[in-house]
C-alpha cells in the first residue's frame, strides 16, 4: 500500500502535459553515479533487515543507473498484515494495564479522562501544520492560547509558550535564556534536578561555552533527617558568582523531595542570576506555584497531563517566564487580536525572535511545538479543572505517603532498610536497602516482584555515583560524562545511590496494590532467599 | 522620502541630530520603510560606549529582524523608553517621536564623515535603483 | 457585550453546521467561540477521580506551609460536555491535511494514513514506561532497532539516531556530532564556520549558531545551486562543514553534489544534509552516496507522520561510520544469545524476529535467543540530548509506514511526488514567473512580483485561496525569490485536486488585474477574515486572565 492515488493514465496526462516521455527523466540532472542502482527486497546486502515474505511488488528491483548502491528493506504489506505484525511486536511488551507500576522519575502513571484522547484523535488537529495561515487555523491558534493561559494560571508565570520538546530540553533552554539575557556563562544546577535532565543541559551548554556545577543534596548524616534529600542552601550561596546565569533547581526533586524554594530564590535573585524553578504540574494542585516564590523561568515535563507514557515520547516542555523576559523566548507563541471587523481572533507573534526571521541571529533553533501534546494537556487541565488538580496532588500526596509509612512498618528493624530522605516529598520516595550481595538489593527484589506483576521501584544506580551509571556527575570539560561516567563528586554524600531506589504513587495506584506490594517485598527480604 | 536638512546620515541608514557634544540617533523614513511596521526594540544600557559601526540596539518588525548601528562613537546618555510601549513611533515620526537614544559624541570629527542629507538622498536613489 | 452575542448563538442551538475547516464566519465585533475560560460556572466539574482508599492525613502535617500553595489557580470549571463542544468545534475551525489540499512547501503534507494512528494507538505501544525493565520493551526496542536499520538503508548511511524530536533538533544534534568529530582529531578549535546556502531553511543558521557555530553564506548561482566558485573561496581550514538541502529549497537537484562534497572534504569539512526535501528522492539516491557525512530526516514529512498542528515530529540523524563513537546515548543494540533455553512466557519478552522477519534467526536450531537493549556506555558520546529515547510513538508510525511501503513503494513516492510537482508547475508556469525554468523535484517557487502592477502582493494570493477551499503554499520564502510562492503538491493528491489548484490559481492571476481591491479583502469565508498582527506583535496579549478578560458567567 501506497497511497498514492495516480492511475498509470493520470501519469501518462501529467508527463504529457510536461512534455517529458518518463518520470525518468524528470530525475535526469541526478548524476548517475549518485543513482541507486537496486531495490532490494529479501536478504539484501546492504540494509541489515531482512524479510522472507513477498509483497505485491517483492523481489529486487534493478534500475535504470549502471553504477551505484543499493537499498534493502523488507517487503511491503498490506493493511491487514501490517496491523498483525505490529500487533505481534507490541505483544513482546508488557504493558502498565497488566503490571502494576511504582515507577515515575519524570514519567507519571496518572490518569488520563477519556474525553482527552477523542479531541486529540480529531484529524483536523492532528493533521494540521503550525498554524501559518491564522483564518484557517484558528482551531490550533486558540488551543494554544488556552494552553499557555492554563500553564501560566497553574505555574503562576506571566507568559508561556506553546511548548518545547519535553522536560530535558525545557530546562536546557532556560539555561540558554538565562545566558544571553544576563550575558554570564556559568549555570548552577542542583544534583536533584532530573539526571537526564541534567545530562541534556550539559550538552547544551557545553556548546556554547557554558560552564555547568553542581549543587550538592543534603544528606542525612550531616543535617539531621528533615532536611535530607534537599538541595544544600548554604552550598548553593557559597557557589553563587558574579559569573553565575542561572540556577536551577527542580521541585519536587528527583527524589521526590519538596525544596526550600523560596530562600533558594530569594538568594539566587538577591545575587542578580535568574532562578529556574522545573517543576511537576500535577504537584502544582498543592504546592506553592514558580510565580509565588519569584521564579524567573519555570520549566517542567509536562506529560503528567493527559500525555500517554508511550516509552518516553512524545511528550511536551512547557515553558514560562516573567515577562519582561519574553523577546528571550525560545519557541512559538501565540497572541490574541482581532481582524478588522474586530471579530477576535488568534495568531503566532512575535515571530521576529524565531529562527525564520533572524536566522543566527534567533533565540532559538526551534520551529515546532508539541502542539498535539499541549492540546492534550490543555483538554486534561479544562477537564479537570480548579478542583480536579488539586484533587488529583491531594491523592499522590496520601497515597504515596500511604505506601511510605507502611513499607517502614513492615520493615522496622530490617538491617540497612531505611528511607534515607526525611524531608517532605510529593509524590515519589527513595528507599535504601543494601544491594552487595547479589541475591539482595533492589534488583533482585525487582526480579521476584516482576513475576507477580509488578514493577517495583527505580533502582538510582543507574543514575548516581556508580561506575556506569548515567548520572551527570562532576565532570564538566570534553565529552564523555554524557555518556556515563559519573565523576567522583556524582555522589551525594552520606547518600548510598547503589542501595537506593524510587518509588513512584499516582492516584491510579490502590491500597490494595500497594498492600500487595509491601508484602511481597517483605516476603522476599524477610525470607531471606 | 522625507530627508530633514538638519540631520547627519549613515550609510546603515541611521541619522544624528548634534545639539553640542550630544547627538540624538534614530532610523531614517526609507529604513523604517524597508523594515516595515516595527514591533519592538531592545534599547542600549544607559552608560553603554559604543564605537562607531558597533550595535546599538535590537530592533524587530514583523519581516525581519536587524540591528542599529552606532553612526558615530560615543557614550549613551538618553534612551527613549516610550518606544518599548510603542514601538510604532518609529514608523510614524523616524526623526520625532521615533528617536531611539542620545549619544555623548566621544570624536565631533566623526560626524563630518556622514553623509548630509543632499548626499543621502542620491545614495538612497542609488539602492533603489539597485 | 462580544460574550453576550456568542453566547446566545450557543443557546439558541442555531448556529449553522460549519463548513470544515471554514466554520460560520461570526458577526462584526463578534468571537467566534469562547475561551474554555467564559465557559461553564463555579462548582461545575468535568472529571471523575477515584477516592482516597487510604487513611488520610492532614497535608500541613505532610507538607510545610510555606510549601503550600497560596491562591487556587484560575482554571476552569466546566462539563465533559462542555469540554467536548468546545474543543470539537474549534477543531472544526481548523484546515487539515484530511480536510484538503495542503500545498505547503517544504512541509510535505502527505496523507497520514489512519492505519499508522491505530497501531501508534496499541496499548502495548502507548502504555508502556520508559523506565520499565528492557525485558519487558523487547517489541519496543526491536522496533527502534529496526526502524534505525530502515532509515540507515533508505538514507545509505551506517547509524542513525531516532531520538531527535524535530528536524532542527537532529539539526543540532548532527552537527553536535561534527564538532564532537573535530575535536576528537584536535581540530575543533580551528573549524569554527559552518557554511549554510543564502537558500537554505533559517533553521539551519540558527541551530549553527546554538552549536556555537560561525555561519557563513555562500551564494546561489544562476541554476539555483551552489555557487562552486564562492564554495570554493569559502571552504578551508577553518570549514567545519556545510549545511545542504538537496533538492534545495526551491526545489532543485543539485548537479555538482559530487563536486560540492569533493570540495568540502578536501578542505577537512563534513557534508551535513538537511532532510526536508527527502520526499523527492526516495529510493533514486541517497545521501549517503552523494558523499553526505550526517542527515536528518523528518518523519513527519517524508515518513507520511502526522504533524499535529506544530508537532510533535521526529528527526533522526544518521551518520558514516566515523561519526558513530559520537551519536547521543543511549543507541538501542541487538544481541544474539546462543543456546539458552526460554524462560520467558511465548510471545513476550526476550524471543526472536516478528513473524514476517524470520523465526528467531534460527540458525542453531531455534535455540538462540535475540535481545535488544540500551547502550548508555559510548566514552565519545555528545551525551544525552533529550530525555528517554525519543518521540516512540511517532517512530512506531514511520515504522508503519515504510513497512507498508517497502523500498519499491518509497520509490514510487519520490517519483509521484515529483511527477505532481512538474506537472502543476507547467501548468502554472506561463501564468506565474517560474524564476528557475528547469524540471523541479518535489516542490517549486514561483515568483508574485509581476501582481505588483495591481498592488497585488503573494499575500494576496494566499489569502485568495483559503477562500477556494485550498490551504496555501508556503510564501516569501526563499528569500531569494522576491515574492516567493512555494509550492509542494506530494505523491498523495489526485490529479483532480492537483487540477482544481491550478484553475484557482491562475483564477486569482486573471483577477488580480480585474478586480484587485477584492483579492486583497480575502479571505473572505472563513470565520475569521485577516487579523491585526501588528497590534499583536506590538502589544502582546499571550494569555487568557481574569483581569482582561470576561470570565464564567460574568
Amino acid at each position: 500500500m501506497d497511497y498514492i492515488p495516480n492511475t498509470d493514465r493520470d501519469r501518462q496526462e501529467m508527463l504529457d502535459a510536461i512534455g517529458v516521455a518518463s518520470i525518468e527523466e524528470l530525475f535526469a540532472d541526478i548524476p548517475e553515479e549518485v543513482r541507486l542502482a537496486h531495490l532490494m527486497h529479501p536478504d539484501g546486502p546492504t540494509g541489515r533487515a531482512r524479510s522472507t515474505g513477498t509483497g505485491p511488488d517483492g523481489g529486487n528491483v534493478d534500475l535504470p543507473a549502471t553504477i551505484g548502491g543499493s537499498m534493502s528493506l523488507p517487503a511491503p504489506m498490506s493493511e491487514y498484515e501490517l496491523v498483525r505484525h505490529m500487533e505481534e511486536l507490541a505483544r513482546k511488551n508488557g504493558t502498565l494495564d497488566e503490571y502494576v507500576c511504582f515507577r515515575g522519575a519524570g514519567a507519571y502513571d496518572h490518569f488520563i479522562p477519556s474525553a482527552v484522547s477523542h479531541i486529540t484523535g480529531r484529524s483536523e488537529f492532528y493533521t494540521a501544520y503550525t498554524p501559518y495561515q491564522a483564518e484557517v487555523s484558528q482551531g490550533t491558534l486558540t488551543s494554544i492560547f488556552e494552553y499557555q493561559s492554563l500553564i501560566c494560571e497553574l505555574t503562576g508565570m506571566d507568559i508561556s509558550n506553546a511548548s518545547l520538546y519535553d522536560g530535558a530540553s525545557a530546562v536546557a533552554e532556560a539555561a540558554v535564556l538565562a545566558h544571553k539575557f544576563t550575558k554570564r556563562d556559568e549555570v548552577l544546577v542542583s544534583e536533584a534536578v532530573h539526571p537526564e535532565h541534567r545530562l541534556t543541559l550539559r550538552t547544551y551548554a557545553r556548546n556554547l561555552g557554558m560552564v555547568v556545577r553542581e549543587i550538592p543534596v543534603l544528606a542525612g548524616l550531616s543535617t539531621g533527617m528533615t532536611e535530607a534529600g534537599r538541595t544544600d542552601i548554604d552550598a548553593l550561596r557559597d557557589a553563587i558568582t558574579d559569573r553565575t546565569a542561572c540556577v536551577i533547581m527542580q521541585n519536587p526533586n528527583f527524589f521526590g523531595v519538596i525544596e526550600r524554594m523560596r530562600e533558594a530564590s530569594a538568594l539566587v535573585r538577591e545575587r542578580g542570576a535568574l532562578f529556574v524553578a522545573s517543576v511537576d504540574p500535577i504537584s502544582l494542585g498543592l504546592l506553592a506555584p514558580p510565580g509565588e516564590y519569584g521564579a524567573d523561568i519555570a520549566v517542567g515535563e509536562g506529560q503528567a497531563l493527559g500525555n500517554p507514557l508511550w516509552f518516553g515520547g512524545p511528550y511536551l516542555g512547557f515553558f514560562t517566564c516573567r515577562a519582561d523576559l519574553v523577546r528571550y523566548m525560545p519557541g512559538r507563541l501565540v497572541g490574541e487580536t482581532r481582524d478588522a471587523a474586530g471579530r477576535r481572533g488568534f495568531v503566532l507573534t512575535l515571530q521576529a525572535r524565531e529562527q525564520h526571521v533572524r536566522r543566527e541571529r534567533a533565540t532559538s533553533n526551534i520551529c515546532s511545538n508539541e502542539a498535539l501534546c499541549a492540546l492534550a494537556a490543555a483538554v486534561y487541565l479544562s477537564l479537570l479543572g480548579k478542583t480536579g488538580i488539586r484533587e488529583v496532588a491531594r491523592l499522590c500526596l496520601q497515597k504515596s505517603h500511604y505506601l511510605a509509612g507502611a513499607l517502614s512498618e513492615r520493615l522496622k528493624g530490617v538491617e540497612g532498610f531505611r528511607l534515607p530522605f526525611g524531608a517532605p516529598f510529593f509524590k515519589e520516595f527513595v528507599a535504601e536497602f543494601p544491594g552487595g550481595d547479589p541475591a539482595h538489593g533492589w534488583d533482585a527484589i525487582n526480579r521476584r516482584l516482576l513475576a507477580g506483576k509488578i514493577i517495583g521501584p527505580l533502582p538510582l544506580a543507574r543514575f548516581y555515583g556508580s561506575e556506569n551509571s548515567e548520572g551527570a556527575g562532576g565532570g564538566n570539560s570534553g565529552r564523555g560524562n554524557g555518556a556515563g561516567r559519573a565523576g567522583k563528586n556524582g555522589m551525594i554524600r552520606g547518600f548510598r545511590p547503589g542501595n537506593a531506589a524510587l518509588f513512584c504513587v499516582t492516584e491510579k495506584r490502590t491500597r490494595a496494590e500497594m498492600d500487595r506490594l509491601v508484602d511481597a517485598i517483605a516476603n522476599i527480604i524477610l525470607s531471606g532467599d | 522620502m522625507n530627508y530633514p536638512e538638519d540631520l547627519r546620515y549613515s550609510k546603515k541608514h541611521e541619522w544624528i541630530r548634534i545639539d553640542g557634544r550630544r547627538a540624538t540617533v534614530g532610523i531614517t523614513q526609507y529604513a523604517q520603510d524597508q523594515l516595515g511596521a516595527v514591533v519592538g526594540i531592545d534599547l542600549p544600557e544607559i552608560g553603554k560606549a559604543v564605537e562607531r559601526d558597533e550595535e546599538l540596539a535590537d530592533i524587530d518588525s514583523m519581516k525581519t529582524a536587524d540591528v542599529i548601528y552606532a553612526p558615530v562613537s560615543g557614550t549613551v546618555v538618553e534612551v527613549n523608553s516610550t518606544l518599548e510601549e510603542h514601538p510604532e513611533y518609529i514608523n510614524d515620526d523616524p526623526y520625532g517621536e521615533g528617536w531611539i537614544c542620545v549619544l555623548e559624541v566621544a570624536d565631533p570629527g566623526e560626524v563630518d564623515s556622514l553623509m548630509t542629507a543632499g548626499e543621502y538622498e542620491a545614495f538612497v536613489r542609488g539602492l533603489r535603483a539597485e | 457585550m462580544e460574550r453576550m452575542s456568542s453566547v446566545r448563538g450557543q443557546v439558541d442551538g442555531a448556529r449553522e453546521q460549519p463548513r470544515p475547516g471554514q466554520g460560520r464566519r461570526g458577526r462584526a465585533g463578534d468571537v467566534v467561540e469562547p475561551l474554555i475560560f467564559e465557559l461553564g460556572s463555579e462548582g461545575r466539574r468535568g472529571y471523575s477521580l477515584p477516592e482516597c482508599d487510604v487513611p488520610e492525613r492532614r497535608i500541613e502535617d505532610l507538607i510545610p506551609p510555606e510549601c503550600l500553595r497560596r491562591d487556587e489557580p484560575h482554571l476552569p470549571e466546566v462539563s465533559e460536555v462542555e469540554v467536548i463542544r468546545h474543543f470539537t468545534r474549534l477543531s472544526q475551525l481548523n484546515y487539515g491535511v484530511d480536510v484538503g489540499f495542503y500545498p505547503l512547501g517544504s512541509c510535505t503534507m502527505k496523507y497520514n494514513p489512519k492505519v499508522n494512528e491505530d497501531v501508534a494507538g496499541l496499548p502495548g505501544f502507548t502504555r508502556l514506561h520508559p523506565y520499565e525493565p528492557e525485558e519487558l520493551v523487547q517489541g519496543a526496542l526491536e522496533l527502534m532497532y529496526e526502524l534505525e536499520g530502515y532509515l540507515a538503508a533508505i538514507s545509505g548511511m551506517t547509524r542513525v539516531t531516532l531520538q531527535p524530536a524535530a528536524g532542527a533538533h537532529g539539526e543540532l544534534t548532527g552537527l553536535m556530532m561534527i564538532k564532537a568529530y573535530h575535536e576528537h582529531r584536535g581540530e575543533g578549535g580551528r573549524r569554527r564556520k559552518v557554511i549554510i546556502p543564502d537558500s537554505a531553511h533559517g533553521t539551519n543558521p540558527a541551530s549553527a549558531t546554538l552549536c556555537g557555530y560561525q555561519v557563513v553564506e555562500v551564494k546561489s548561482d544562476e541554476r539555483g545551486g551552489v555557487d562552486i566558485a564562492d564554495l570554493r573561496a569559502l571552504a578551508g581550514e577553518d570549514t567545519a562543514a556545510l549545511m545542504l538541502t538537496n533538492p534545495n529549497t526551491l526545489g532543485l537537484f543539485d548537479e555538482n553534489i559530487v563536486e560540492i562534497a569533493r570540495i568540502v572534504h578536501d578542505s577537512g569539512g563534513l557534508l551535513y544534509y538537511d532532510g526536508a526535501n527527502m520526499n523527492a528522492t526516495l529510493g533514486i539516491a541517497r545521501p549517503g552516496d552523494m558523499g553526505f557525512d550526517v542527515v536528518h530526516f523528518n518523519l513527519h514529512k517524508t515518513f507520511s507522520t502526522p504533524h499535529g498542528g506544530g508537532g510533535p515530529g521526529a528527526g533522526p540523524v544518521g551518520v558514516k561510520a566515523a561519526l558513530e563513537p559520537f551519536l547521543p546515548v543511549p543507541t538501542v543494540e541487538r544481541e544474539v544469545i546462543p543456546g539458552e533455553p526460554a524462560e520467558r512466557e511465548p510471545g513476550r519478552g526476550y524471543g526472536g524476529r516478528d513473524g514476517s522477519a524470520g523465526q528467531g534467526g534460527g540458525e542453531n536450531g531455534g535455540a538462540e535467543r535475540v535481545r535488544y537493549w540500551l547502550n548508555f556506555d559510548r566514552p565519545l558520546s555528545i551525551g544525552r540530548i533529550r530525555s528517554f529515547y525519543g518521540n516512540f510513538g511517532v517512530l512506531v508510525k514511520a515504522y508503519a509506514y515504510i513497512r507498508a511501503l517497502g523500498a519499491g513503494g518509497l520509490r514510487r513516492v519520490a517519483e509521484n511526488a515529483v511527477l505532481n510537482a512538474n506537472y502543476v508547475m507547467r501548468r502554472l508556469s506561463g501564468h506565474y514567473i517560474l524564476p528557475y525554468d528547469r524540471h523541479c523535484k518535489h516542490e517549486f517557487v514561483l515568483s508574485g512580483k509581476d501582481l505588483a502592477e495591481h498592488g497585488i502582493h503573494t499575500m494576496d494570493v494566499a489569502k485568495a485561496l483559503l477562500d477556494y477551499g485550498f490551504h496555501a503554499p508556503t510564501i516569501y520564502f526563499p528569500d531569494i525569490i522576491k515574492e516567493a510562492i512555494m509550492i509542494e503538491p506530494t505523491e498523495t493528491e489526485p490529479k483532480e485536486m492537483l487540477d482544481a489548484f491550478v484553475d484557482a490559481m491562475i483564477d486569482i492571476k486573471e483577477r488580480a488585474a480585474r478586480e484587485p481591491e477584492k483579492l486583497k479583502a480575502a479571505p473572505e469565508t472563513t470565520v475569521v477574515g485577516r487579523l491585526d498582527e501588528v497590534t499583536a506583535a506590538r502589544r502582546p496579549k499571550l494569555r487568557w486572565s481574569l483581569s482582561t478578560h470576561s470570565g464564567p458567567g460574568s
